[in-house]
This record gives structure tokens, C-alpha cells and sequence, in this order.
């Protein structure tokens, strides 16, 4: 594998992520077919028997998160990838995810909704809803991919990040990075750091599956190890049995929230550029941000000070990353392929410092960099 | 063999702090996790390599009591969940056991096909006929023209017949047994989670407190006894005429084929794709 690293390969998003995955040693796929994600499942059905891995297409995508979370007990690195309406349908056991505490990764590969929608247009539309569609208060890691090599890189950060912290996450992509061919250079699998989830080391009669250590991640064992234990989607004490008494439900609630935001400053991921003297900056995400940086780099040529700030974390919200920027820019930017479902985060956490100014497409069409420049120049201050 | 109750309870049930259990005094739940563990101890199974399954409903609560590697899951779900573990783990005994509403209907898609997937998994469904933890609503198997509190009217949809469903969809080994036939049901269970291949046992149980109540059928006792009177056997059924098997339940084995199994097809994939990528 290393030797045929060493040429750039032309890879289209999904293919990316599948490369990533198998680096970050995922060994189980399930799911089912769906536009623009299917590449993602058809390519992993070739590469994971052939690694000792396993893919299997279910009856539907609430079966293939079911499966997923299965694998994952038993000890087995998985994910599924699927579209709008597929990702509807995740939500159920997406939700016992979270509550489970059970490490696994769910591709987004986002398409123009609601419903049936625009099964081949691009769109950003799940933003919101990758945060909040599973019911009841919960965190959630959502990453967005822009490039190709995002697409390898963020799904091994996607796998890590679920690993250390015992958490499911989302990563986001859309039809346009999906379907983009790029040449890419890989890294040599051996260079990639890949994390693993903490296996206990107590005898099994000491251990307490969801006591929780001080960043509150209790370490995993697999069904078969011999740490009998119960996993359960209603809310439980630390050895996993069920409670309402409230001083339990309340303290598992709190050690959901504290592992994440412990791990803020590993968890939240943005690329900064040209932002040192930005006077102006635009906040993209997904193949926005794509667009955004070229329309960047052509304002820049005319002396105009704007920068931009990709966000690869989308949730938890970057915000301390972001705030700095608010205060030190007159006006913000932020392009979306959706009504808005990113720049209302950054209206809230704005409180009203600098001017956010919108810009929304939801017609099916890509946003480009010249309708992203065009509006930077009417940004600009009257000298 | 005989197994006393208190070594069984002693060896299987938890020890910390799940008790007490959420079934009604009388409830037939209890018999099937009595046959359940009994066929466990007969067959020998380690109780790390044992995974029990569950999904929502008064079944789904049964993992909770016992000390196995207990999953309990989503309304519907048990078997989406048992098919990843299964995949993951093809070493550990992977048992689902669910209740009629639970497997038949918001989890009919999962059911059947797991049943033409033909994992090495068994499946076992307690039919009570009723939604019984959500306090008494119609389900996939509650009979025409009965009472619920959905169908106060009376009902007027047509029961499933799992087993029948469970043969039609593909699955190795189908049998049924009431809770009354208990000897029964421990033989059916152990035949079950032996035989290689995608293994369905349904139970006929009884809910006195939400449906026997509703429909007149008595307490307990009396629901249990009644199983008794409208059993018939496999043979027994085959020389009569749908008119009149009729009320009956037709208890044995209702299916038991060979077929391969797609843990095992999936081992060959493997072998092919390994070999394959080796070529390139």
C-alpha cells in the first residue's frame, strides 16, 4: 500500500472517505443505497472483505446505524453513509448512540431537501438538523469536509475523535465535494496517527462501564471479553442499569456534555487564512468554503483586507475560535447553501459586535467564487 | 435434566441492583426466561460469549436481569442491532428476544429480512397479542374482533401468524410453543439456538392484565390453562382443515431446513476478496 501511495491518485470525495476510513481502521460498513452517498458503500463492499473487514446492505438506513452500533459494541471500528433522507431515518439509533456511548462514524453526504428533494443537486441543508435531529438534549461532533483531501483527512479525525471520547460522529459532505475528482497525495498509512478506544484493565467484577474517568470517558469493553455488561438507550446509572432517580439522570447528563467540551480544543477545527490584519472575513464550511477562499484571494489582489475562516467543526460550535474574529472585523460573511442554518450560530455568538451579512443559495445551484467576490467588494467600506 | 430453579437463578441473574423486575405478577415472561436459561445451561454456552438482544416493550427489559452481554435497544430494533454484533463477533451466541408489536410491526422490515438474510442468529418472540407496557393497544397479532384500547369498538384488522411469516421469509428453523407447554418450549429453545442459521421461536404468552382482562379470558392461571385446551400439534394440525384449526395453536416444529448461512458465505467473500487484492 505504501509504495502505491507514493503517486498522487485521482479520487472523487467519497472515495476519499472510504480511503480514510480504511486507514483509521474502520472494519465494518453497513447501510444502504442512496444518491450522492452510494460510492461510499459500493467501493468499502470491495475493500473491507479484502482487509477482514465486513459490509452488509440492510433493508433500511435504520437498520445500518442499528448494525453499526452492534459492530461497535463488539468491538469493531464502523460506519455508515447514506443522504437527506437516509440520514431522516438514522436519527432513532443515532440517538441511541449518543446515550450508549457508542463510538462510530455517520457520512452525511448532503443533497437539496426536504424530503425527496434534489437527489443530485448539492445543498447544505442538515446542518441544523445533524445537531438536533436526534429528539432530546444531547452533544453531537459534526465535522464538514470541503476538498478531497479533507474528505481522507477529517473522516481518520472523524474515527479518532469517536474513539476517544466514545461518541458517534457526523461527518457532512455534499454532492460537490462527493463527486469532485482531485489528484491527491495520500499519506502513508503507517504516518497517520489513529487512536483506539481505552479497553478497561480493572478485573471484570470491578468494572463500571459508565462511571466515567476525569475527562468522564469510561473505557469500552467489547461483548466476548468477558466485562459482562448492560448497554441500554434509557438513561442509566454507571454500571449501565436504568434510572430516573435525578441526581443519577442529571450527573449522566453532565458527563455527556463535560467529555466534549473537555476536549474543545482537540474537538473544534477551523483553517484560518489571510486573517492577521482582515478587516472583513467570510465563515464557510463544506465546498463553500472552496469558493470562499478563491473570492478570498481575488479581493486580496485588489487591497481589499478580507480573510476567511473554513470551519471543519461545525458542532460543538467553534466559538472561541470565532468570537476573536468578531471583535477584531467590521462584517462577516457567511455563505451558505441553505436559508441559514450556520450563520444564526454565528449571529448568536456575535451578540451583535460586527455586521452579519447573509448569503444564501437554495435553488440547487453551487455558489461560486465570483458570486462570493462580487459581494466581498460591496462589503467594503466607503473609504 | 432437571436444573433447579435456584441454581439457574443463582448462576444467571444479576447481582447488583436491577431488581425488582417490571413484569406483572402472573406474567409469561418469567416462563420464557426460565426456558431461556435452562437451554443456555444445557447447551453449555459461557455466559461471556452469550450476547441476549432486545428491543422495546415488557420483553425488552429481560436483559437487564441477566449476566450475559445484554443489549437493550430501540423499539423494533433488536435484530439490526444482533446482525452488527453477530458480523463483528461471529463467535458469540447472539439471541434477540422481542415481543409481537416489537418484531412484527414496527420491526416487520428487520424480521423478515433477517429470516432471508439467514445469519446464524435465533429469534424469540413473546406474542401476548397486545401492546402491554404502553397499556393495552391493538398489536400485529391481536385477533378480529377483539377488545383494546385502540379498539374499543372492536378490532377490525387481521392477526399475523409470526411463525408462518417467519417460514415464508426464509428463516432455517420456525417453531411455536405456549407458555404452557414449558417442557416444550425449553426443547424448542435449545433446538433453536443450535441450529446453524437464522432460528425463530415464537411463544404464545399470556398479558391477563391487558388483554385477558379486556376480552373476558380470565387471570393468569386461566389464560395459561387455555393454551393447553387449543394446542395441537404439527401432525396433528396437518390432518385437519383451516376450518378447523381454527382457535387452535399449532404448537412443535414448524420448520427446519438447511441452508447456507451468510456469516459463513460472508468468510468465503473474504477469503475471495483477500485473494484477489493479493493478485493485484
Amino acid at each position: 500500500m505504501s509504495e502505491q501511495n507514493k503517486k498522487p491518485l485521482l479520487l472523487q470525495g467519497n472515495e476519499a472517505i472510504v480511503h480514510g476510513a480504511l486507514v483509521a481502521g474502520c472494519r465494518f460498513f453497513a447501510g444502504y443505497p442512496i444518491t450522492p452517498a452510494s460510492e461510499i458503500a459500493e467501493m468499502l463492499s470491495v475493500e473491507l472483505p479484502a482487509v477482514g473487514g465486513t459490509f452488509i446492505q440492510m433493508e433500511d438506513e435504520i437498520a445500518g446505524m442499528g448494525a453499526i452500533v452492534g459492530a461497535s459494541l463488539a468491538g469493531t471500528k464502523a460506519m455508515t453513509a447514506t443522504s437527506g433522507p437516509g440520514f431522516s431515518l438514522i436519527q432513532e439509533n443515532l440517538g441511541y448512540a449518543c446515550v450508549a456511548e457508542v463510538p462510530c462514524v455517520i457520512v452525511n453526504v448532503m443533497r437539496g431537501g426536504p424530503s425527496t428533494g434534489l437527489p443530485t443537486s448539492p445543498a447544505q441543508g442538515d446542518v441544523q438538523m445533524a445537531r438536533w435531529g436526534t429528539h432530546g438534549d444531547h452533544p453531537i461532533v459534526v465535522l464538514a469536509v470541503s476538498t478531497v483531501m479533507d474528505s481522507f483527512t477529517i473522516t481518520v479525525k472523524a474515527f479518532n475523535i469517536a474513539e476517544k471520547y466514545r461518541v458517534p460522529v457526523i461527518i457532512l459532505s455534499d454532492e460537490v465535494v462527493a463527486h469532485t475528482r482531485e489528484a491527491v497525495q495520500l499519506p502513508d498509512a503507517k504516518e497517520v496517527k489513529v487512536l483506539n478506544r481505552i479497553r478497561p484493565s480493572v478485573p471484570p467484577d470491578w468494572y463500571k462501564p459508565y462511571e466515567g474517568d476525569a475527562r468522564g470517558v469510561s473505557p469500552m469493553a467489547s461483548f466476548g471479553d468477558g466485562y459482562r455488561h448492560h448497554v441500554t438507550g434509557l438513561i442509566h446509572d454507571e454500571m449501565g442499569y436504568p434510572t430516573q432517580n435525578p441526581q443519577e439522570v442529571e450527573k449522566f447528563h453532565k458527563r455527556l456534555s463535560r467529555k466534549i467540551t473537555h476536549g474543545f480544543s482537540e474537538i473544534q477545527m477551523t483553517n484560518s487564512y489571510y486573517m492577521d490584519d482582515a478587516e472583513l472575513f467570510v465563515i464557510a464550511y463544506g465546498s463553500v468554503a472552496r469558493s470562499a477562499l478563491r473570492a478570498v484571494q481575488d479581493a486580496r489582489k485588489n487591497g481589499v483586507k478580507v480573510g476567511l475562516l473554513q470551519l471543519i467543526t461545525l458542532f460543538p460550535f467553534p466559538r472561541r475560535t470565532i468570537t476573536p474574529l468578531l471583535k477584531q472585523c467590521k462584517a462577516v460573511l457567511v455563505p451558505e447553501m441553505n436559508s441559514g442554518q450556520i450563520s444564526r450560530e454565528v449571529q448568536r455568538v456575535n451578540q451583535g459586535r460586527c455586521t452579519v451579512v447573509k448569503h444564501n443559495r437554495i435553488d440547487g445551484k453551487f455558489i461560486t467564487s465570483w458570486e462570493l467576490y462580487h459581494r466581498i467588494n460591496k462589503m467594503i467600506p466607503p473609504a | 435434566m432437571t436444573i433447579p430453579a435456584q441454581a439457574l437463578r443463582h448462576e444467571y441473574l444479576r447481582h447488583n441492583k436491577t431488581f425488582p423486575h417490571v413484569w406483572c405478577p402472573g406474567c409469561g415472561n418469567g416462563i420464557v426466561m426460565g426456558a431461556l436459561l435452562r437451554a443456555i445451561k444445557r447447551l453449555d454456552v459461557s455466559k461471556d460469549e452469550m450476547v441476549l438482544a432486545s428491543g422495546i416493550g415488557c420483553s425488552g427489559r429481560m436483559p437487564t436481569y441477566l449476566d450475559f452481554n445484554t443489549l437493550h435497544t430501540t423499539h423494533g430494533r433488536a435484530l439490526t442491532f444482533a446482525t452488527g454484533v453477530k458480523l463483528a463477533n461471529p463467535a458469540l451466541n447472539v439471541v434477540a428476544i422481542m415481543g409481537d408489536g416489537d418484531a412484527t410491526a414496527i420491526g416487520g422490515n428487520h424480521f423478515i429480512h433477517a429470516a432471508r438474510r439467514n445469519l446464524n442468529l435465533t429469534a424469540i418472540i413473546i406474542n401476548n397479542s397486545i401492546y402491554g407496557m404502553t397499556g393495552g393497544q391493538y398489536s400485529p397479532t391481536t385477533p378480529f374482533g377483539s377488545q383494546s384500547t385502540t379498539s374499543v369498538y372492536g378490532h377490525i384488522e387481521h392477526a399475523f401468524s409470526i411463525s408462518e411469516l417467519a417460514v415464508t421469509a426464509g428463516a432455517s428453523f420456525v417453531a411455536r410453543a405456549t407458555v404452557y407447554h414449558a417442557d416444550l418450549l425449553d426443547k424448542l429453545l435449545e433446538k433453536a439456538m443450535l441450529k446453524r442459521g437464522f432460528a425463530v421461536v415464537e411463544v404464545i404468552s399470556n398479558c391477563h392484565v391487558q388483554y385477558g382482562k379486556r376480552n373476558k379470558l380470565g387471570n393468569a392461571v386461566d389464560m395459561i390453562k387455555s393454551y393447553k385446551d387449543q394446542a395441537i400439534t404439527v401432525a396433528k394440525a396437518k390432518k385437519m382443515t383451516p376450518e378447523e384449526r381454527e382457535g387452535k395453536i399449532t404448537i412443535g416444529i414448524l420448520e427446519d431446513r438447511d441452508m447456507p448461512i451468510s456469516t459463513e458465505e460472508y468468510r468465503k467473500v473474504q477469503e475471495r476478496a483477500a485473494k484477489l487484492k493479493e493478485k493485484a
